[in-house]
């Protein structure tokens, strides 16, 4: 009775491949119980059950872990449906069919049972006539019949992936001749007969045991083969650009991001920016890195700028200020907390190093290390993230020479350090010499910094770093 | 230029082409032993799921030998926080991953043994290989009690564990992979695998604890060397093919292509701890804040590994509640993970009152927060 149905359909092409899905060879070997059921084209789909098949090692029952899909979701063959755990071991299960994901019949965690549905697929049968069939489904398939499909009366041994490479390329599968296991039609068969059609050179397939990933770029281990027998001929296919827009919610580091930037917006900033030249500081710290070097700590140049800010401060304390919320009164603040704008996988953070008003450069530089290695092992502690009064950003260690750094509330300073370059200038006997240069980028909070102040705490910071003898005299 | 790298790249494939036929005897009894030179956790899984997705195993099974550097392994389905101290972990910087196959928490260090057997899926039979592994180890030593039980682990003495088994089944390949004790560090293997996180509800896969040994413990003379040994010579011999070792670099891409996609993909936070199933976390704890002690009770709904749902329960009025309910309200949405949650409660301080008592209560309550992550 089956067979006279799928042959009186066989003149219609496209769904013709897709009827064949349900016959295997192996029902026909074994006798297993097959269930008849009737389909009648209500709508374009015809829904089938898609049962989970065997295991192996007798297994019957496992969990359902996750799904991969939900209902509405269309799916192609070998596309992942569902990952169930059975006794310490986790299986994939993939789709035997093209079509859409009408039903799930389990939930999460719920106890799945082998040779019984798993979700309901409609396969597409729009396109026109869609007739009565009946459609024998067969128990759970071992696992050859992705591999190994028959129609009757015509033994055409290919993949159902295979076949509609052949249809929709107007192909019939009687034409080629099959180069796999059996005279099975492999893809690449299908692939040669429409390149000697075209004259298009076509990606070689290497036919080895490793079977590689589609390839991206030229790392694809192919048996280079005729590269320069043909010329290549395009094929000419409209561009087709599949990108698609992808939308998700702002948390966690961005959430913060977007809370600190909105308040800052609050706060009108003014900029000032300078050069520093630090050939004596270059000097200075090529001197000196070794000695830190043996005492366990690595010197860079932040000790040097974040120490001579402090110095600073000292000078002009209201660089070193709070506003509070209603613009009534102004803190001024007595330790110099010097925040360290820091660079991590997840995004900007801000660890600050405490009192530097007491501190070496040493110490300074000993505290920058514990920093930045718990900064990049993100390991930062909340006291280190907070009770910052004053900012650096060594934006440079990137690239960029000025920039308008945003002040992080509540403080009411940043400076931002550009890139040290190698430019020539001229010294007091007019000559032209190498120096190294550096700018320097501030922005203050107008309403309690004036630009003047600004101006001549940076000329201030400015002479140490140039001078770096001068912060010896007024070091504590 | 191209076609010299090209040429090689079929150089170094045609090496392994021609190590899988020679091992290539028969349909049935084809196999290739490979064995990794990296100990990086991540690299060597990548290396398995390389070859599940890559392989043709339809002739020939593979065996893959690997070992790590200090690191937890939890399986695909599990909850890393019900699993392992990960407050000691970051601490003791041991790396922590999660794999694709079922089953349980393990702890790996250069003491440890792990072996792959990879079959197409009909071939996937986990009893046959740990057979084949006691079969080595009896040959080795014929005087060590050593037997397969029906939860696939081996045990030493009838008592300790010193394997311990989990499998992965695809559309046409399986693999079945299992650690074997021979010297690893017992100390750090059970203070990380003790969680210290209280009042965590889940359905994912709980471990169970076993009392384990090494085989260094059982006879010094033994090293992981000898037993890596032991067993290819019993496949080899199973198998009917060469005893030869085929050393594999898992950041070669030339013979491994998409091998370093991969392994990025299983360090990614969302592979690591965004596939942890649903779970909730219902607790509290003591804040002692000048003379008093504090009761706060917290509750959480995780999923994806990001806070769903968050309910913390304060002492009425020891913080502003406005701010109480920032914190939930950014809480919620962001991981559950000490450093973004550090970062959210240090920028949030940054646009509230600047009040040195605030500060320190908060600080206090979040560095609590961020002991339950």
């Amino acid at each position: 009775v089956c067979i006279h149905r799928v042959r009186s359909c066989s003149s219609i092409r496209f769904i013709k491949s897709k009827y064949v899905c349900v016959f295997d060879k192996s029902a026909l070997k074994f006798s297993h119980q097959q269930r008849l059921f009737r389909t009648s084209a209500v709508s374009c789909g015809q829904i089938v059950q898609f049962k989970l098949s065997d295991i192996g090692e007798g297994i019957t029952e496992v969990t359902v872990k996750e799904w991969y899909i939900k209902e509405g979701d269309s799916v192609s063959q070998f596309d992942s449906i569902c990952e169930v755990q059975s006794d310490k071991a986790s299986v994939t299960i993939t789709s035997r069919y093209d079509g859409i994901i009408r039903k799930l019949h389990y939930s999460l965690d719920e106890i799945a049972y082998v040779g019984k549905p798993l979700v309901d697929i409609e396969i597409d049968t729009s396109k026109g006539v869609a007739p009565e069939e009946d459609v024998v489904e067969t128990p759970p398939m071992s696992h050859e019949e992705h591999t190994h499909q028959e129609i009757k009366g015509h033994k055409t041994l290919a993949t159902p992936a295979v076949r509609r490479l052949a249809m929709e390329n107007n192909i019939k599968l009687s034409e080629i001749v099959g180069t796999g296991k059996d005279n099975r039609i492999l893809k690449e068969d299908i692939l040669n007969y429409l390149a000697k059609q075209t004259g298009a050179i076509l990606p070689p397939s290497p036919k080895a045991e490793i079977i590689p990933p589609l390839p991206k770029s030229e790392t694809v281990p192919a048996a280079p083969k005729d590269k320069a027998r043909k010329i290549p001929v395009p094929v000419s296919r409209p561009i087709v650009f599949s990108g698609k827009d992808k939308t998700e919610p702002v948390t966690g580091f961005h959430k913060a991001m977007v809370k600190t930037m909105s308040a800052a917006l609050k706060i009108p900033h003014f900029g000032y920016c300078d050069e520093i030249d630090l050939t004596q500081l270059v000097q200075l710290r090529e001197e000196l890195k070794p000695v830190a070097q043996l005492r366990g700590v690595k010197l860079s140049f932040m000790p040097f700028f974040i120490k001579a800010a402090s110095l600073g401060l000292l000078q002009y304390p209201i660089l070193n200020a709070s506003l509070d919320e209603s613009c009534q009164n102004v803190t001024y603040k007595a330790s110099h907390n010097i925040g360290v704008a820091m660079d991590t996988e997840q995004g900007l953070i801000v660890p600050n190093v405490k009192n530097v008003q007491v501190c070496s450069i040493f110490e300074i530089a000993s505290e920058l290390n514990r920093l930045q290695s718990l900064g990049s092992a993100g390991q930062l502690g909340t006291n280190d993230l907070t009770g910052g009064t004053f900012t650096l950003s060594n934006i440079g260690t990137i690239g960029g020479t000025y920039t308008k750094p945003v002040i992080l509330p509540p403080e009411v300073a940043i400076g931002a350090l550009g890139k040290i370059q190698v430019l020539p200038r001229f010294n007091e006997k007019g000559e032209v010499f190498k120096a190294q240069i550096m700018n320097v980028s501030w922005s203050a909070d107008h309403r309690i910094v004036d630009g003047a102040t600004m101006a001549r705490f940076s000329n201030l910071w400015k002479s140490y770093l140039e001078n770096p003898a001068s912060m010896l005299l007024d070091l504590k | 230029m191209v076609l010299q790298s090209s040429l090689k790249n079929c150089l170094q494939l045609s090496c392994i082409l021609r190590t899988l036929k020679a091992g290539f005897r028969s349909t049935t009894s084809g196999g290739l032993i490979i064995q990794s030179v990296s100990n990086d956790v991540y690299q060597n899984l990548a290396v398995e799921d390389w070859i599940h997705d890559h392989m043709n195993l339809e002739n020939r099974q593979v065996l893959f030998l690997w070992r790590n550097s200090p690191a937890v392994v939890i399986g695909r389905h599990q909850n890393p926080w019900q699993e392992c101290n990960l407050r000691l972990l970051r601490q003791k910087n041991i790396k922590l991953a999660r794999r694709r196959s079922g089953g349980g928490t393990v702890y790996h260090d250069l003491g440890n043994i792990n072996l792959t057997f990879f079959t197409t899926r009909k071939k996937y039979e986990r009893m046959e290989n740990l057979k084949l592994v006691v079969k080595a180890l009896k040959a080795l030593r014929p005087q060590l009690d050593v037997h397969v039980t029906d939860r696939y682990d081996i045990l030493l003495d009838r008592q300790y564990k010193i394997s311990g088994t989990a499998a992965k089944l695809g559309r046409t390949t399986a693999y079945h992979h299992c650690t074997l004790l021979c010297n690893a560090d017992k100390f750090v293997l059970s203070s990380v695998l003790k969680s210290p996180y209280k009042g965590l509800k889940s359905n994912a896969t709980p471990s169970v604890p076993a009392s384990v040994k090494n085989l260094f413990e059982e006879d010094p003379s033994l090293t992981c060397e000898m037993l890596l040994d032991a067993i290819v010579e019993e496949y080899a011999t199973q198998h009917q093919i060469d005893h030869h070792i085929t050393l594999i670099n898992p950041a070669d891409e030339t013979v491994l292509p998409g091998i370093n996609n991969k392994t990025k993909e299983l360090q990614t936070w969302e592979w690591v701890y965004g596939k942890t199933p649903k779970f909730s976390i219902s607790t509290g704890f003591n804040m002692v804040y000048k003379d008093s002690v504090l009761d706060v009770k917290v509750d959480m709904d995780v999923k994806h590994g990001r806070i769903e749902v968050c309910n913390i329960d304060l002492p009425e009025q020891w913080l502003p509640p406005a701010l109480c309910s920032e914190l939930v309200k950014n809480l919620t949405g962001s991981k559950f993970c000490p450093n973004e949650t550090t970062t959210l409660a240090t920028t949030l301080l940054r646009v509230c009152p600047q009040d040195d008592e605030l500060h320190s209560r908060w600080n206090l309550l979040c560095e609590n927060m961020i002991m339950l992550m």
